[in-house]
């Protein structure tokens, strides 16, 4: 078979539109206004880009082993991170014992990343986090398996912080799921109980909801009766997160057309039949962007118990600056830590991006 | 079948006593619902206030009127460590509304311009912006407080050696140092803006009479900037009154005279507005986006000028899908503004902290805490409600 080569001649496109320089016109010079705009934000980035390379790389110091060895170079001082690692992801748990919260964190960034493969959403799922969580309360409280007790109030690090989001996340699910039915229930009084409910936790910001677990807690038990400093930090979280929640799954709940309520219906499915066989899988999916959204909130909020004094990941890197000998290095610490959030954060933000993706089944033109 | 088709609404008299009856199931659930949570309530009340008399606390809000005894860093109003228990808290509520007050506004500047930016047709301006977005929505705000803080704290110069990157402008670890005005031509320029915004009002209806009359478009923008500037400059030198500034020098180790940023308010703004504008930043750029491609094509083709489609035609239809999300924006960055206890600025969390450690009233206090951030929530979720329908779409 001959190729019609003759028919047309292939020709390049003009040179005028390929090229870097072609590139460049359209991209940064399209017009005077856009080459200053071009022009400024080099300037810009010529004045700040060399200065923090020179401080973050060039000038740095990693290996000093004193902390005035380190301020005797002009950049950052990343032997501070070497020196004080270990306290900043596991916080005070005892030296010795501490692969075992190496290893709970590796297990639950496994969860985390298997929950986001899809095959695994079934039974699977549940499976999956049944058996991570008991290896993690195993691995982080010990007593059993020749492993040495260690009390909760010397957990601490990057492990804390996921367990009290992962926690958080997973118990305010369920809750969250049930206020958003009772807030679109027509009885009126489970109604105006979500209404309250959701509406009030929504309008105070959660450091008066963890002051309120710290303080406030303790006087609403009985005599005698005690919760400790953590699993009442988790337990406000929980709330907190429950509310946010229930306001994204109505979202979802109020996209279900009114047929879908009416098949169901006609079907003669009770209730709760309908919400799980028929209403629930449709809503989820929806919402499952805008959940993961509200992950990486929470993962981010849970910060916030430094106010009430639990060694999270930000509290650590607060006590890892507390040391008399290594003052002064408090931005080389708080990068560090801001990275290990960012990297989760990212991750699962990107995640979300294709997921949002795969989902859209053909809602938009 | 010969019999009718029976009614699926049974009739009224049989509606009695059967479980099988939605409606008799329904007021059965909410009686016991209503139960379950009253019997909560008055579980925990009774639990409390049982541990209060135990405990020997005292309850109500006495101590509201009681001398305070501490000292508060910033007070817009007038307050010593003896003013009351009372005044002190209003002075964090004060401290609270400025922040996020000050905050919200320039979040809304920073976070537009980052928005548009990221929809630019440059490429630089792109990247630059989506870098930005990334990296602050995806660090916890407490995290980024600290480490402004730690910035200002730490690795700024002392007062002696302030970096002063413009007349009248010092920036140390004892904070920003900028110069204010006092006198009777203060007062003047701001009559001066007050007469250009109504002029600006009256010339905007008048050119919006004159294209519909005669299709003459008027360079509103341009002339609303010239009045603007204009108008308050003419009224200042015609009035003779006389304006001083009053800058901030170095005098023994601190600043005198000016007016004083706070470390921790700085830190606390800076954390605030940029954290905030990433997020305010997407919303604007999703509503630019959620606006119809073929709104721009035909504006293009009615021959408008990019400028003219963005204000005229994508701005207006914009606004209603950004407002909602908006608004929850300015919400969080009023709740945020809690955080300021993390870095001691005196916001009302932070008062009312040490007024519940000196008095032990943790109940009342915390109560107080979260009506003043529930008046504050509602209030701006109401205005902007109103103000969201004041430009939803009106359908038939």
């Amino acid at each position: 078979m001959s190729t019609p080569t003759n028919l047309v001649s292939t020709e390049k496109a003009p040179a005028s539109t390929i090229g870097v320089f072609a590139w460049m016109r359209s991209q940064l010079f399209s017009s005077p206004i856009n080459s200053l705009l071009t022009i400024l934000s080099v300037w810009l980035l010529l004045a700040a880009v060399p200065a923090m390379v020179d401080w973050f790389f060039i000038n740095a110091n990693a290996t000093a082993s004193t902390a005035d060895e380190c301020r005797q170079s002009s950049g950052a001082c990343w032997a501070m991170i070497v020196e004080k690692h270990r306290i900043i992801l596991f916080g005070l748990y005892p030296y010795d014992e501490q692969w075992r919260p190496l290893i709970a964190t590796g297990i639950l960034v496994a969860s985390i990343i298997l929950s986001g493969w899809r095959k695994l959403w079934n039974m699977w799922l549940l499976v999956v986090w049944t058996v991570s969580l008991t290896a993690v309360a195993i691995l982080m409280w010990g007593g059993i398996f020749g492993l040495t007790y260690v009390e909760n109030t010397q957990w601490g690090g990057l492990p804390l912080t996921l367990i009290l989001s992962t926690f958080g996340i997973a118990l305010a699910f369920p809750l969250g799921i049930v206020l958003a039915l009772g807030r679109r229930s027509n009885m009126p009084a489970i109604k105006s109980i979500c209404v309250v409910y959701i509406e009030l936790i929504r309008g105070v910001p959660l450091i008066s909801l963890l002051f309120m677990s710290a303080v406030m807690l303790p006087l609403f038990l009985p005599e005698g009766m005690s919760i400790d400093k953590l699993l009442r930090a988790q337990i406000a979280i929980i709330l907190f997160a429950a509310a946010y929640m229930a306001e994204t799954i109505r979202g979802g709940l109020q996209a279900i057309p009114k047929g879908q309520f009416e098949g169901a219906d006609s079907l003669g499915l009770s209730y709760w039949q309908q919400m799980r066989l028929i209403v629930l899988p449709q809503a989820l999916k929806i919402v499952i962007p805008p959940l993961v959204g509200l992950f990486i909130a929470l993962f981010k909020d849970t910060s916030l118990v430094v106010i009430i004094g639990i060694f999270d990941l930000t509290q650590a890197a607060k006590v890892a600056l507390t040391d008399q000998a290594w003052r002064g290095f408090s931005v080389e610490v708080y990068i560090f830590i801001s990275a290990i959030y960012f990297v989760f954060c990212y991750s699962m933000s990107k995640y979300s991006q294709s997921l949002e993706k795969r989902l859209a089944t053909g809602h938009e033109r | 079948m010969t019999k009718p088709k029976e009614s699926n609404v049974a009739p009224p008299n049989r509606r009695r006593l059967s479980w099988n009856d939605p409606g008799t199931r329904s007021i059965i659930y909410q009686i016991l619902a209503l139960l379950a949570v009253g019997g909560a309530i008055w579980f925990l009340v009774h639990n409390t206030l049982s541990n209060l008399s135990a405990r020997n606390i005292s309850t109500g809000f006495d101590f509201l009127n009681r001398e305070a005894g501490f000292a508060i860093g910033e007070t817009p109003i007038a307050y010593s460590p003896a003013s009351t228990y009372g005044r002190a808290i209003t002075v964090g509520l004060l401290n609270t509304l400025r922040v996020a007050l000050i905050g919200i506004v320039l979040a809304t500047i920073l976070g537009t311009l980052i928005g548009i930016a990221r929809l630019s047709s440059n490429w630089l301006i792109r990247k630059i912006s989506s870098i930005y977005v990334e990296v602050m929505r995806n660090v916890p705000l407490l995290l980024q407080l600290f480490f402004w803080y730690a910035i200002i704290s730490e690795t700024l110069p002392g007062p002696r050696q302030a970096l002063h990157p413009m007349p009248g402008v010092f920036v140390s670890n004892r904070g920003v140092q900028m110069p204010t005005v006092h006198g009777e031509g203060l007062l003047w320029l701001l009559v001066g803006v007050l007469v250009a915004v109504i002029l600006m009002i009256i010339m905007a209806k008048w050119a919006r009479k004159n294209q519909e009359k005669t299709g003459q478009i008027f360079p509103t923008v341009k002339w609303s900037l010239v009045l603007l500037f204009a108008v308050p400059a003419v009224m200042f030198f015609f009035s003779g009154s006389s304006m001083t500034l009053d800058v901030p020098e170095l005098k023994g180790f601190n600043f005198a005279g000016g007016m004083t940023l706070s470390p921790e308010f700085a830190a606390l703004l800076i954390g605030l507005v940029i954290y905030t504008a990433a997020f305010i930043a997407e919303v604007v750029r999703s509503g630019i986006q959620a606006v119809n491609r073929g709104q721009w094509e035909a504006a293009e083709a009615l021959g408008l000028k990019r400028g003219q489609i963005l204000r005229l035609i994508v701005l207006p239809q914009a606004l209603r899908v950004i407002i909602p999300p908006m608004t929850s924006q300015y919400l969080n960055i009023t709740k945020n503004s809690s955080l300021a206890v993390a870095i001691g600025y005196p916001d009302i969390v932070s008062v009312i902290n040490t007024t519940l450690n000196q008095t032990g009233q943790a109940i009342e206090g915390i109560m107080m805490i979260m009506a003043a951030y529930l008046t504050v929530s509602l209030s701006i979720s109401v205005f902007m409600n109103w103000y969201n329908k004041r430009i939803a779409l009106v359908e038939r």
